[in-house]
């Protein structure tokens, strides 16, 4: 049963993780795939309609947890206290960049927005790259389920290692083939070719690169995880054999096999430490395991219900959303 | 007292929560307004109303954005500087949170992305239907939210774990259902439609009467008589608000008498359990209590308003103080008698200060009527009366709950991250007080320009191409303003 409630907490957060992916990628590569003003306003355009109900995969994500594992919720984020409230305030940036950029008919503010926009979506992205491969690697937990130690280094210590430096770079790689291959899939025009080309690029160089992280990130002895690796490399390759040439089909291949790939490897950072969702790294005794986390059985009948009965319907209604928005954007209208 | 780590995390719960409760009960009233104006226009086919839904959906939009980002925050904050709190009610908080969530957020997000997006690719009927869904969502999140929040104020539906100490939830039902909550839930309501109409009051009157008109601005000329319809609206809402939240607040003053009886008892100042106790107006106590050495006093309104019997007997503090020491062990279980006096009373003035110029405001509207310039420059400054009664309507009641976490249950103090420092929290908090500083300026300044713009209306849905460049005032130039790209 508690592993039942495991799957639908790693669900919730691939979902984040590949939906709100695609538009930190999109946010991140608008200045630099944008040659003009337009180009950039379409770009963001792209994820206009979508970029708020993505977010809320991560409300939904971070409620089931605390539903489910009130135990991890309470140590994860009270252990990565700094860091998760520098992902939050530039999560707000982002957020508000978007929103604001073109409610002002003047270019350098709308440069400003789009600074914003890429600052904050790539920081969030290294953050949540280094938070994964903290929680892979586990934290100075005491007894109490608290990270220990004082001062202002005691909750970011954790991510000032050459391993969650490794998994920032990891994550910023992956949402910017993320983001490259939705804009290929959802623009016209240059920008979607130049899209296509830097898909190719970064899908490249990460089936090389994907398979060295993940051997250094991966605790010793993963038998799933070197399988996970081989699978993402050749996902990588078909990625960038598909973006070769522009067609609608091989777009919509290469972004699923994207989303595919990042889905994967959030999967093999949930569920590395088998039943240990969060390892201590002072004393194994000290680990919080899945029962140790879990909330009781009426918790978790009531989420069932509300998992079972209300998640369908909510990938019912964002698909729906995806498909009245299916149209692509224009990126080569004349500017005003 | 110097700032230790509790005191500073109380601080810093109080910022950001009063903070994304400013933007709040705007998305709950705007989402209504805007539904209201498109059904206006749908069955009147008025062109008036067509373009005031673009713009209330607008402001909507803005408002809507910071709610989100601040209400992520919120999601955290538990869990973050709450951690002790977390693990021992995480079994009921946490499902909250989650059907939250999945029940509500998603709705909200996902159509106000299809309303506005939609126009020209929904029919006119769905269309409609996606503002619908939205407005209906942000009740249906108030509603759970605010159950959370009742749970604190009056626990049920829970049983305690003899081993670990958790509160375990027996029943969600219940949990909803808890009397607080639907006391607290129609106040809040009401309380939201409030700054929602303030805000249209504001926009209306100072559009459809401009301090310095050119006479030649043939622009707005041709808004001003869409603007006035605006900021009567508002000031009917901020009207029928007011009565509601005065109705609602005297049955939720009712519930919590009996449900706390020492909020209330300090939300009075009321020292000695007294029979036919009067409602004090104004009051200078001394500090420490006693009896206060001036006060304009109403008798016995406060054995009415507690409890609906001019005789009845109301306990005072000191008596539910030995009470509670005799149930609960030593300690103090008084809230800040000071804060609980006088930000139960600034609610209820400002608020009513509010409905007042509205009731003024319709008045001198009436018929098509022309108000002074005077009524028209303090309208502007409306919004901020009703968002100050929120404020301090929060501020008393979690104020007034303390020494309490969860009423009777478990202590404050108890509820913080045992590891966290006070760098860590001094931190966070300056950075979240700087990030929201920029945020509530731009937001402001976003509003005043949204506000300030010749009105033009959306496409009719199912209509044209949205993405025309060759009309600048069309459906492109409009997406453009709106929603930014
Ligand atoms: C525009 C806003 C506004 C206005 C005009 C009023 N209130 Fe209020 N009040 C709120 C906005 C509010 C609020 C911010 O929404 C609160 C905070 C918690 C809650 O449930 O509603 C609240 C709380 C609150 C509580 C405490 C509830 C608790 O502790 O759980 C009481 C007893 C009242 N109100 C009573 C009144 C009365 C008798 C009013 C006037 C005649 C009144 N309020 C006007
Ligand atoms: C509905 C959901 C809410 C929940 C679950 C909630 C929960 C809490 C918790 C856990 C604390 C910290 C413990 C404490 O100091 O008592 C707190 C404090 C506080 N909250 Fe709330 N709150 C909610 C809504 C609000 C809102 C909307 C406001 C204001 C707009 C508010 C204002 C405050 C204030 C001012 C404090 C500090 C009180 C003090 O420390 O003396 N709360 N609340
Ligand atoms: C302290 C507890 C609270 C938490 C954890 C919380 C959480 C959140 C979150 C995560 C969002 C963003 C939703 C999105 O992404 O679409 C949000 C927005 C919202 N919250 Fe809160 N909130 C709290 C307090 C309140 C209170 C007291 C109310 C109302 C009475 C409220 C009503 C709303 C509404 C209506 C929205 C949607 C509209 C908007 O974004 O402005 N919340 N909240």
């Amino acid at each position: 049963m508690v592993t039942v409630w495991y799957g639908l907490v790693v669900l919730c957060w691939v979902l984040y993780f590949v939906l709100e992916g695609f538009d930190f990628g999109v946010g991140l590569l608008s200045p630099l795939l944008g040659r003009d003003e337009h180009e950039r306003a379409a770009a963001v355009r792209t994820i206009g309609p979508f970029w708020d109900g993505n977010e809320v995969w991560l409300v939904a994500a971070i409620g089931v947890t605390f539903a489910a594992f009130p135990g991890w919720y309470a140590a994860l984020l009270s252990g990565l206290y700094l860091p998760m409230v520098a992902i939050l305030l530039l999560l707000a940036g982002r957020g508000v960049a978007l929103e604001f950029r073109g409610k002002h008919d003047d270019p350098r503010w709308r440069r400003r927005c789009d600074a914003v926009l890429a600052g904050c979506s790539a920081g969030v992205v290294l953050l949540w790259g280094a938070v994964l491969t903290a929680f892979v690697r586990g934290l100075a937990l005491g007894a109490d389920g608290e990270v220990v130690g004082g001062g202002l280094r005691r909750t970011v210590a954790p991510l000032l290692t050459p391993v969650a430096g490794l998994g920032a770079l990891l994550a910023l790689g992956m949402a910017v083939l993320l983001g490259a291959a939705f804009l290929a899939l959802r623009t016209t025009g240059p920008l979607r070719a130049r899209a296509g080309r830097l898909t190719r690029h970064v899908a490249a160089g990460g089936a090389v690169a994907g398979i060295v992280a993940a051997v250094v990130v991966a605790p010793a002895g993963a038998a799933v995880t070197a399988v996970v690796a081989l699978a993402v490399a050749g996902a990588l390759t078909g990625i960038a054999v598909l973006a070769r040439r522009p067609a609608a089909g091989r777009e919509a291949l290469a972004f699923g096999l994207t989303t595919a790939v990042v889905a994967a490897a959030v999967v093999a950072a949930l569920t590395a430490n088998g039943s240990v969702v969060l390892p201590s790294t002072l004393n194994p005794a000290w680990s919080l395991t899945m029962d140790g986390a879990a909330a009781t059985d009426s918790a978790l009948r009531i989420i069932s219900v509300a998992g079972l009965v209300v998640l369908p319907g909510v990938l019912v209604y964002q698909a729906w959303s995806y498909r009245v928005f299916r149209q692509r954007v224009a990126s080569d209208r004349i500017t005003t | 007292m110097g700032l230790d780590v509790l005191d500073l995390t109380r601080l810093q719960f109080a910022v950001v929560t009063i903070y994304h409760y400013l933007f709040v009960p705007l998305s709950i009233s705007l989402s209504a307004a805007t539904a209201g104006l498109q059904i206006a226009w749908m069955r009147t086919g008025d062109d008036r109303y067509r373009k005031l839904t673009l713009l209330v959906g607008k402001l909507l939009i803005v408002t809507f954005a910071v709610g989100v980002v601040t209400g992520l925050v919120q999601e955290f904050q538990f869990g973050l500087a709450w951690s002790e709190f977390a693990r021992f009610y995480g079994d009921v908080f946490g499902p909250t949170l989650a059907v939250e969530g999945m029940l509500a957020f998603f709705l909200e997000a996902t159509f106000l992305a299809l309303w506005y997006f939609g126009w020209d690719r929904l029919p006119r009927g769905v269309h409609l239907a996606t503002i619908v869904v939205v407005a209906v969502g942000t009740l249906l999140s108030a509603f759970i939210i605010l159950a959370a929040n009742s749970f604190m104020q009056h626990p049920v539906a829970y049983e305690l774990d003899p081993v670990t100490g958790r509160a375990h939830l027996t029943s969600f039902r219940e949990l909803l259902l808890n009397e607080v909550n639907l006391a607290a839930f129609p106040h809040t309501i009401a309380g939201a439609v409030m700054v929602g109409g303030a805000l249209l009051l504001a926009v209306g009157a100072w559009r459809a009467w401009p301090r310095r008109t050119a006479p030649d601005d043939e622009q707005r000329h041709r808004d001003a008589p869409a603007f006035a319809t605006l900021g009567r609206l508002g000031a009917w809402m901020t009207l029928a608000g007011g009565a509601l939240t005065a109705l609602t607040g005297d049955h939720l003053g009712k519930v919590i008498t009996r449900v706390q009886p020492m909020k209330m008892a300090a939300a009075e100042a009321l020292y000695s359990t007294t029979t036919g106790a009067p409602f004090s107006v104004f009051a200078v106590g001394r500090p420490g209590g006693g009896e206060p050495f001036l006060s304009i006093e109403i008798p016995r309104l406060l054995s009415v308003l507690a409890t609906g019997d001019p005789n009845a007997t109301v306990a005072g503090i000191d008596d539910l103080q030995a009470q509670y020491t005799a149930a609960y062990g030593p300690g103090s279980y008084i809230p800040m008698v000071p804060v609980a006096f006088w930000s139960f009373r600034a609610m209820i003035g400002v608020g009513m200060l509010a409905m007042l110029f509205a009731l003024v405001y319709l008045w001198r509207t009436r018929r098509g009527r022309t108000p002074a310039p005077w009524l028209v420059r303090c309208a502007v400054l409306v919004p901020l009366l009703p968002a100050a009664a929120n404020t301090f309507g929060w501020l008393f009641t979690e104020t007034a709950r303390q020494p309490w976490i969860a009423f009777g249950l478990s202590k404050v103090a108890d509820g913080i991250s045992p590891g966290l420092t006070s760098g860590e929290v001094l931190v966070s908090l300056l950075a979240f007080t700087a990030v929201y500083g920029i945020l509530a300026v731009v937001w402001l300044r976003l509003v005043r320009h949204l506000a300030s713009r010749p009105l033009s209306g959306p496409p009719d849905p199912g209509g044209s191409d949205r993405t025309d460049p060759a009309d600048p005032t069309g459906p492109a130039a409009d997406a453009d303003l709106a929603l930014t790209y």
